[in-house]
């Protein structure tokens, strides 16, 4: 074991810990602040993977925009610690949450007994070194990001771009739509 | 009857609707500023022009023969609006011939500088021109009791002033002139 | 596992980083003395003129010169902070109230181990940057670990649990949101114009951008609209005045840190210098040519360690002057209202910025197909 597994396995627990925790504590903002622990650890890990600009975008998008968000909106709403009382709702999303780890778990099994004797068919780099030819290997340079945002998956990427415009202006819309309303009353 | 003009205001013209030429002379102001000649005293070292109608602490003067001014005749006592003074009335000493047709002194004379609001009454009112609000102004002390002014500080304080009567010296001499009354 | 190379490298870094984070907090602490002196000044005062340590008094004429010049009043501020008593008030939640000050000043500090200072020749000339990690894309690092540094005043005024130091929280929230739209888009047309084909050099890169700009115009002649929109965005992210909306200290007490006291508010007061420490050192390098002499003049000095010292004292030079202009700003405007800030930033800036972008895009694929 050496310096970078150890490390590995710090923020892996820091991730996994941050989410358990989230889920788990009653206060919103505390939930919020072991969310960005999680995203943070998260980003730590793709440093040790050397794709320093996933991490910083990790860090930069979530933990620095969309946290802020959150945490602002948790605050301007005071929305303090939930009640220990279990609920209806809370009581199917639980079963469900339960539902998909099962299901995932045993995905998970199944892939890795099938896999594990030819390991060819795990996803590798390979493949993508294959799609986008001998000009341009793959590698975590920004360079090649966004050569393959803006050519092999340009289409995903505006997909995305349409939907949260759509997104967007329906928040709109529908903040519009209230404050009418409270105008005709 | 004044007739009311209601200006209309000029539109912003784009340079000042960007702000920033108001900025770059509002940046010239303050860097020129930097160098003008500063206001600021040195105060402990650097002490400020105390002008000559200053009401500072309530001091008692003698007079440049270094006789002492005050009769006890108790007038500041009555009229301080705090309560700040205290005399207690006595004789002045055997011996001391040439302060004619006076009977009293202060045996002891306190200031509580705790109460005083120098107003100056004290000075207006007294009649033999021994009781000066002069031009020190910054008193402390560590305890309560400190702060009382005694005969002896009040005199320290106030010193000698020139004295454009002499009254017990004219006193005197109509009195050697047998002109006593 | 950890071999003797490994271990002399890591404790290497970390001296380095000691000495680095020493040099910033350094710079941190005489930044406040000089917002007292210039603010003195400006003000037809004297400032800070009294601390003096025991014998330099004596010295002839330097001594008397050093205590007027209030050198010493850091170490003296620095000092009440650490003795003053620890006061923490009832009705703070004291977990996050204890944590935030912390979290104000991780940021502040860790910006600062992807900017470099200097440029440093090697036997065979070449000429390598002096910084702690030199990272391909260090201007998003920046960017990243500084829009973290809300945190700290988000839960500061949070956990206070008091009304104005939460205002001071939310308002810092929502300009730090906005800005940094402002302040990112202002960046990409220097992205486009320093990564042009055939320089090799890489936009995201700090150092691949200072030496875009040796011998050659600044980039603050070529980009002016950018270095504007950057600057104001800088000072937004930094709360100066004009835009210091989460401290504004006349409506809102003190802001975030009203509850704050001692040590804790001294992490918070340090923070604040040492952003704006590192936010005038991204400015020199982005703007103003980093460490090289004038646009369109070659360095002047010989490429060896004298030219090394020269070009790091010249870096600093640049940088202290921003510092300097960053205070002259505070004193000479008044504070924008909070509504007129907002505004500022959606509706005036992030469209500018946009334009400037669309410009700058235009003119690059313009330039490219001309060179073709």
């Amino acid at each position: 074991m050496n310096t970078v597994d150890l490390l590995f396995y710090f923020f892996s627990t820091l991730a996994l810990g941050g989410g358990i925790l989230m889920v788990l504590s009653r206060h919103p903002v505390s939930a919020a602040l072991f969310m960005i622990v999680s995203l943070v650890s998260v980003a730590a890990l793709f440093v040790l993977l050397e794709a320093f600009f996933l991490a910083i975008l990790q860090v930069l998008v979530y933990a620095g925009a969309v946290m802020v968000l959150f945490l602002f909106i948790i605050m301007l709403l005071d929305v303090g610690p939930e009640g220990g009382k279990v609920s209806r709702i809370k009581m199917i999303s639980g079963l469900a949450g339960c539902l998909s780890f099962g299901i995932l778990s045993v995905l998970l099994i199944q892939f890795v007994q099938i896999d594990v004797s030819h390991s060819a068919n795990w996803p590798t780099l390979q493949t993508d070194k294959a799609v986008s030819g001998n000009f341009l290997l793959f590698s975590n340079s920004v360079k090649n990001f966004g050569f393959g945002l803006f050519t092999k998956y340009m289409l995903p990427l505006q997909v995305a771009g349409f939907l949260l415009l759509a997104a967007m202006i329906g928040v709109i819309v529908l903040s519009k739509k209230s404050l009418s309303v409270d105008k005709e009353n | 009857m004044a007739k009311t003009v209601v200006l209309e205001r000029k539109p912003l013209s784009l340079s000042e609707r960007t702000y920033l030429p108001q900025i770059a002379t509002g940046l010239k102001t303050t860097f020129s500023n930097m160098f003008k000649e500063k206001v600021t005293l040195q105060y402990p070292e650097e002490k400020p022009a105390i002008p000559k109608n200053y009401r500072g602490i309530p001091t008692l003067v003698k007079d440049p023969n270094g006789r002492e001014k005050c009769v006890s005749c108790q007038l500041c006592e009555f009229v301080c609006p705090p309560k700040a003074i205290r005399i207690t009335p006595g004789s002045v000493p055997e011996g001391e011939t040439d302060r004619a047709h006076v009977e009293k002194a202060p045996q002891e004379f306190e200031i509580n500088m705790l109460r005083c609001i120098y107003c100056g009454y004290c000075q207006e009112v007294c009649p033999e021109e021994a009781i000066f609000l002069q031009d020190e102004y910054s008193s402390s002390g560590y305890s309560r009791e400190e702060m009382i002014n005694n005969k002896e500080k009040l005199y320290e304080l106030g010193g000698t002033l020139p004295d454009a009567h002499y009254k017990w010296d004219k006193k005197k001499n109509e009195e050697d002139l047998g002109n006593d009354h | 596992m950890f071999d003797p190379d490994f271990i002399f490298m890591i404790g290497l870094k970390v001296f380095f980083a000691f000495l680095m984070i020493g040099a910033v907090m350094t710079m941190a602490g005489y930044s406040v003395l000089a917002e007292r002196k210039v603010s003195a000044w400006m003000q037809g005062r004297v400032g800070p003129n009294r601390t003096v340590l025991p014998l330099v008094g004596y010295i002839p004429f330097f001594g008397r010169f050093l205590k007027g010049l209030g050198i010493f009043q850091p170490l003296a501020d620095g000092l009440k902070f650490l003795f003053k008593e620890e006061i923490i008030p009832g009705h703070v939640n004291k977990f996050y109230y204890n944590l935030a000050p912390i979290v104000a000043l991780v940021p502040a500090l860790t910006t600062m181990t992807v900017l470099p200072f200097g440029e440093f020749f090697n036997s065979d000339g070449e000429s390598v940057p002096l910084m702690l990690a030199n990272l391909e894309v260090g201007i998003l690092f920046i960017l990243a670990v500084s829009s973290l540094g809300v945190y700290g005043i988000v839960l500061a005024g949070w956990s206070s649990n008091s009304k104005y130091p939460f205002l001071g929280g939310i308002r810092s929230s929502a300009q730090m949101i906005s800005y940094e739209l402002a302040m990112g888009l202002s960046l990409l047309p220097i992205f486009l114009w320093v990564s042009q084909p055939g320089s090799g050099l890489l936009g995201l890169s700090l150092v691949d951008i200072v030496q875009s700009q040796s011998n050659s115009a600044w980039l603050f002649l070529v980009q002016p609209l950018s270095a504007l929109i950057f600057l104001i965005a800088l000072f937004a992210e930094t709360n100066r005045l004009p835009f210091d909306m989460p401290e504004s200290e006349t409506d809102l007490v003190g802001g975030f840190h009203t509850e704050y006291g001692g040590f804790k508010f001294g992490i918070f007061f340090v923070a604040e210098y040492a952003h704006i420490v590192v936010g005038s050192a991204i400015f020199t390098l982005i703007f103003l040519g980093g460490w090289h002499f004038l646009p369109w003049i070659a360095d002047p000095w010989p490429a060896n360690w004298i030219g090394t010292i020269i070009g790091i004292a010249w870096f600093l030079a640049k940088t202290l002057f921003l510092i300097f202009f960053f205070i002259w700003i505070r004193w000479t405007l008044p504070r924008f209202r909070y509504d007129q800030v907002m505004n500022l930033g959606w509706t005036k800036l992030l469209p500018l910025a946009l334009l400037n972008l669309l410009f700058y895009v235009l003119l690059v694929t313009w330039l490219d197909q001309s060179s073709l």
